[in-house]
């Protein structure tokens, strides 16, 4: 009898899956397929702005004629936040939809975990969000290329403006997972190249997800420390912010923030938004050029809603993905790559190229100071800084990365 | 010294936020024997409820009103899942009211994002309670103050109300000895009902409270429900004063524990729980639960292994599922890949639950352990694959050897929240110790060699070694030391009387599971090329304990199609729509009312009743439920 249910299941299994493989035969020959994976359930506060951005993409390139006559489709999958999991939607994108190449993901080791699928199985991949500089570097393959700055690259725009504070005594608060320890590493070397004189006086390290942030900011207090760096970001660092603030942690402090500049974080904030600290962010509220004002535009008219930077990042990833494929003429992952190196095009914050050394993109951030405005936290004093005015030299990089 | 003091302060308040939501749980499971899953979603629900009544409709009840009045809505819906849900499945299997509730927190999870948006949501400061105070230069939040003085008061009501009132009565009755008070003729039902609305009160109320201090987000339940579960446990269940004391020592350690090792936070309950458990078994208040009346795990039909016809049929079974690749794509079969290796996960666990009686809360531990280990022996050693594979869950026999001895020297849920720490300690570990196990980032690379790279060649690998599991689990069962195991579980004391040495058939057994369970992992970190801290993290253990249960604990091997039906439709729904916790949720709630005893089980008695009736011969005497044994 056991063996009849089992069977039953299998043969749901199976049929379920046989299903969903023979729905796609039904493609076309006239459509170019690409295939994108997130976090959709697990950080919809990110996601949500994110797919808003690149629907618009996929409109904009359709109405435009889609990738040398072929329509585009943008095929997504969720991946709850789970590496395993993103595997498996990657699998699916390419064995049974045969997408011509793969996007997105936004948690670090989830980009990770695609990169290295990818590498295995000879896919093209295009990392929208994932900060990690392993993905470029240390964990790099030649099918894998990213879009946002990394880690080193922020750090590196903060470092410029926090290394000229007078403040020496110095502590840290990220969260307690690669992306907190990567950023306070490199920020932490950085600085002190710059400026050797600095001490780095205490380092705490909450949970991600689950600050207790009281002891956290009662425990940064008593080091005393002159300046400090935060690395939280989301529900962690509403909580830091207002315990700081009750606390009184960052009167006579400057702080210096990863993201925190972004509408995600900043808004939530609203008038508790600490006033004068140095963060990378996306002011589209005070951006004035031609390519970000069509952008922008374009996006109020279609959601009456303004942009996150999770639009910016979803909006480009599609563009520069259907500006590779255009270019590659092919979805032949080979062609793919040696489209992709050097490929340079416009986006909303200025023309990007992907760099062939490292496949890591020259899209940049803004830096500036955090202020209130109305009750709202807003970004001033912004400058939009070049990503590839912040990344080691290419001796550094070929020591980095391994070798095809 | 003046920031020792206010630190102490600091991690009080802490103390009270963590013990308003864990008195309601404690409440809830001392009488109604329910592991309430579903506590971290009201307890969010109290967040987003109040938010609302305070934020948007602020002028019609105030802020202290709209966080009562929010608690009591989020109370009136825990009575409605009570009445609606959790009565129809009370007589279930232990346990099996855990998957009801877990439905219930994935359906949750969506729906406040459905309604309220996925911004993380900022409510307002409380009002009088904005500032700080000076206290010798150090600022303590007024906040803090109200809070740390709400959890004593909190704590005083619920203890006249327990100790001076009928219901209160009746509740401690109930939580010593819930089939006496039955007996008795008290009305169970409304009692039921009642703590349950009490501890979901609670809970909303700990949620609603938060507002002033936290963002209020879809992610707020789990952040809460395990760490909520762990002071229970180490109070002692259904003790009031225990999960005060355990809340202000986890939070106090934690507030001085962050100044010496600032990354302790991540571990430092499980560490605590685990200390706790080892030398006092039934946390700090809490008393050994007195024997079972009602033997655990007695099935209608006593198990027999397979008659030839059913073997015949499984094996036909088989060879039908060894027959897909020549049908199906490269994706059906890596999915059927990944459900075969569920498979061995979801048997190896069910026969520690339904052969062993141990419900482990933390099993993922030693199938993380089963693939680090292939990762490691891979990348590091740089052995081939079939060696890996033989080698690698041999970390997993031995991980479940060390901490299999400390668990089974417990019973119940003292059982399952210790594998759950030990798991935690294990998942710590990979994730902190950087320079071997990459932390978060993982291993990475770790593919299968060409004989096994190919989708159908690794699927006959994961079917094999699948049928092999089940078939060799099964051979226990109805070994000699299966049935000293199910002897052990159905009666510790008629065991032992008659020679059998409980703990260590049960340590043995753990070791047996912990060992397949390593085995599963060990092909899943070859199917994914790549290992994570996920691998070993709650949410594994929690699918693994789903599967069990949808299939039927009462089973010799429900677990298989628990597993296939459970991990084939997590797969086609994520795949398919972006509410897919929703639809999961909704479906696993709609199977627990639909098959109480889980699938198998359910079709089981079906099938059995039928029998009974064609076949009048049968006593009615012997195939009629035994309630109470002894």
């Amino acid at each position: 009898m056991r063996g009849y249910f089992v069977g039953a299941g299998l043969a749901i299994a199976v049929a379920t899956m046989a299903t969903g493989a023979m729905t796609t035969q039904a493609s076309a020959q006239s459509e170019i397929k690409i295939g994108e994976i997130n976090s959709y359930s697990l950080l919809p506060a990110f996601t949500e702005p994110y797919r808003k951005g690149w629907q618009l993409a996929v409109e904009e390139i359709n109405a435009a004629g889609g990738i040398n006559g072929k329509k585009l489709v943008v095929i997504s999958k969720d991946d709850g936040g789970k590496p395993a999991d993103a595997q498996t939607a990657a699998n699916e994108l390419v064995s049974s939809e045969n997408v011509a190449m793969l996007t997105g993901t936004f948690l670090s080791n989830i980009g990770l975990a695609v990169s290295d699928f990818a590498n295995q199985k000879k896919v093209f991949f295009l990392a929208a969000e994932p900060l990690t500089d392993a993905i470029t570097w240390s964990k790099g393959n030649r099918y894998t290329f990213r879009l946002r700055p990394s880690n080193y690259i922020q750090a590196a725009m903060l470092v410029e403006e926090a290394a000229k504070l007078p403040a020496k005594r110095w502590a840290t608060i990220a969260p307690n997972y690669e992306y907190g320890q990567s950023a306070v590493t490199v920020f932490k070397k950085l600085m002190s190249e710059k400026r050797p004189d600095i001490q780095w006086v205490d380092e705490q390290w909450p949970p991600q997800g689950k600050i207790d942030a009281g002891p956290v900011v009662q425990a940064t207090a008593a080091a005393n420390p002159e300046a400090i760096l935060n690395v939280t970001f989301g529900a962690d660092l509403v909580k830091l912010v207002r315990e700081g603030n009750t606390r009184g942690l960052f009167k006579g402090r400057t702080v210096v923030s990863f993201l925190t500049g972004e509408p995600e974080y900043l808004d939530p904030l609203k008038d508790e938004t600490p006033e004068g600290w140095i963060v990378t962010g996306y002011p589209w509220y005070s951006i004035k050029t031609p390519e970000h004002d069509a952008f922008l535009k374009a996006y109020q008219a279609k959601y009456n809603d303004y942009p996150r930077l999770g639009s910016i990042v979803g909006y480009q990833t599609i563009k520069a993905a259907a500006a590779i494929l255009a270019k590659a003429g092919s979805s032949d992952p080979e062609k793919l790559i040696a489209a992709a190196e050097g490929i340079s095009m416009p986006s909303p914050f200025g023309e990007i190229t992907f760099r062939k050394i490292d496949h890591q993109s020259t899209l940049g951030a803004f830096t500036g100071k955090t202020a209130l405005k109305d009750g709202k936290g807003i970004m001033v004093d912004t400058a939009y800084r070049k990503g590839s005015d912040y990344l080691p030299s290419d001796a550094e990089i070929e020591k980095l990365r391994p070798k095809d | 010294m003046a920031f020792y003091v206010v630190q102490f302060l600091t991690g009080l308040a802490s103390a009270a936020s963590l013990f308003l939501v864990a008195s309601g749980l404690s409440i809830i499971f001392g009488v109604t024997r329910i592991v309430n899953f579903a506590h971290g979603a009201f307890y969010m629900l109290g967040a987003y409820v109040a938010f609302t009544l305070t934020d948007r409709f602020s002028g019609a009840f105030g802020f202290w009103g709209g966080i009562v009045i929010a608690a009591l809505v989020v109370a009136a819906i825990g009575v409605l899942v009570e009445m609606v849900l959790l009565r129809r499945i009370y007589h279930s299997p232990e346990l099996f009211q855990l998957l009801a509730t877990f439905g219930l927190t994935l359906m949750v999870e969506d729906l406040v994002v459905l309604i309220w948006g996925p911004d993380d949501l900022v409510g307002r400061r409380a009002p009088g309670f904005k500032g700080a105070i000076d206290f010798f230069g150090q600022n303590i939040p007024s906040y803090d103050l109200f809070l740390i003085a709400l959890g004593p008061v909190v704590l005083g009501v619920l203890w006249l109300l327990f100790q001076r009132t009928r219901w209160g009565v009746l509740v401690r009755a109930a939580t010593q000895d819930r089939d006496m008070v039955a007996a008795l003729g008290v009305n169970q039902k409304w009692l039921f009902t009642s703590v349950f609305a009490l501890g979901v009160f609670l809970a909303a109320l700990g949620g609603a409270l938060q507002i002033p201090r936290d963002a209020v987000n879809h992610a707020m339940d789990l952040r809460v429900i395990v760490e909520v579960f762990v002071v229970v446990v180490i109070g002692g269940l259904g003790s009031i004063i225990g999960a005060f004391v355990a809340a202000v020592l986890v939070s106090e350690l934690n507030a001085f524990g962050i100044l010496i090792f600032p990354k302790i936070s991540i571990i430092l309950v499980f560490l605590v729980m685990a200390v706790v458990l080892i030398v006092r078994p039934w946390g700090l208040f809490g008393k050994p639960e007195a024997p079972a009346r009602r033997t655990p795990g007695l099935t209608v039909n006593p198990w027999r292994p397979l008659t030839t016809n059913e073997r015949l049929a499984a094996i036909a079974v088989l060879v039908v599922a060894a027959a897909l690749p020549f049908v199906a794509g490269n994706y059906v079969l890596t999915v059927g890949s990944e459900i075969a290796i569920f498979v061995i996960f979801a048997v190896s666990l069910h026969f520690l639950m339904s052969v062993g009686g141990l419900a482990s809360f933390g099993h993922a531990a030693y199938f993380g352990l089963g693939a680090y280990g292939v990762a490691l022996l891979a990348k590091m050693a740089g052995l081939p694959m079939i060696a890996c594979l033989l080698l690698g869950p041999l970390l997993g026999l031995l991980g479940a050897a060390v901490f299999g001895f400390f668990a089974v020297q417990l019973s119940g849920v003292y059982f399952a929240m210790l594998t759950l720490a030990f798991a935690q300690i294990v998942w710590s570990i990979a994730f902190q110790w950087v320079s071997v196990t990459g932390g978060d980032n993982g291993i990475l690379g770790v593919w299968p060699e060409k004989w096994a790279a190919s989708p159908s060649h690794f699927y006959w690998l994961s079917l094999g070694i699948a049928a092999l599991a089940v078939v060799v689990l099964r051979i226990i069962v109805f070994s000699p030391f299966g049935f000293a195991l199910r002897a052990t579980r159905d009666s510790p004391l008629r065991s032992e009387a008659i020679g059998i040495n409980g703990k260590r058939i049960q340590w043995t057994a753990f070791v047996i599971a912990g060992t397949v369970a390593g085995l599963a992992g060990a092909l899943f970190a070859y199917l994914k090329g790549s290992v994570f801290p996920d691998n070993m993290g709650i949410s594994l253990s929690v699918d693994a304990l789903v599967m069990v249960l949808l299939g039927g604990v009462e089973t010799v091997s429900g677990a298989v199609v628990g597993a296939i039906v459970y991990k084939a439709l997590n797969i086609w729904l994520v795949s398919q729509t972006d509410l897919s916790k929703l639809v999961l949720g909704g479906f696993v709630v709609l199977i627990v009312v639909a098959f109480p005893k889980g699938i198998v089980g359910t079709l089981e008695a079906f099938m059995h009743r039928r029998r009974k009736s064609s076949s009048s011969a049968s006593s009615p005497l012997l195939t009629s439920r035994i309630e109470s044994a002894e």
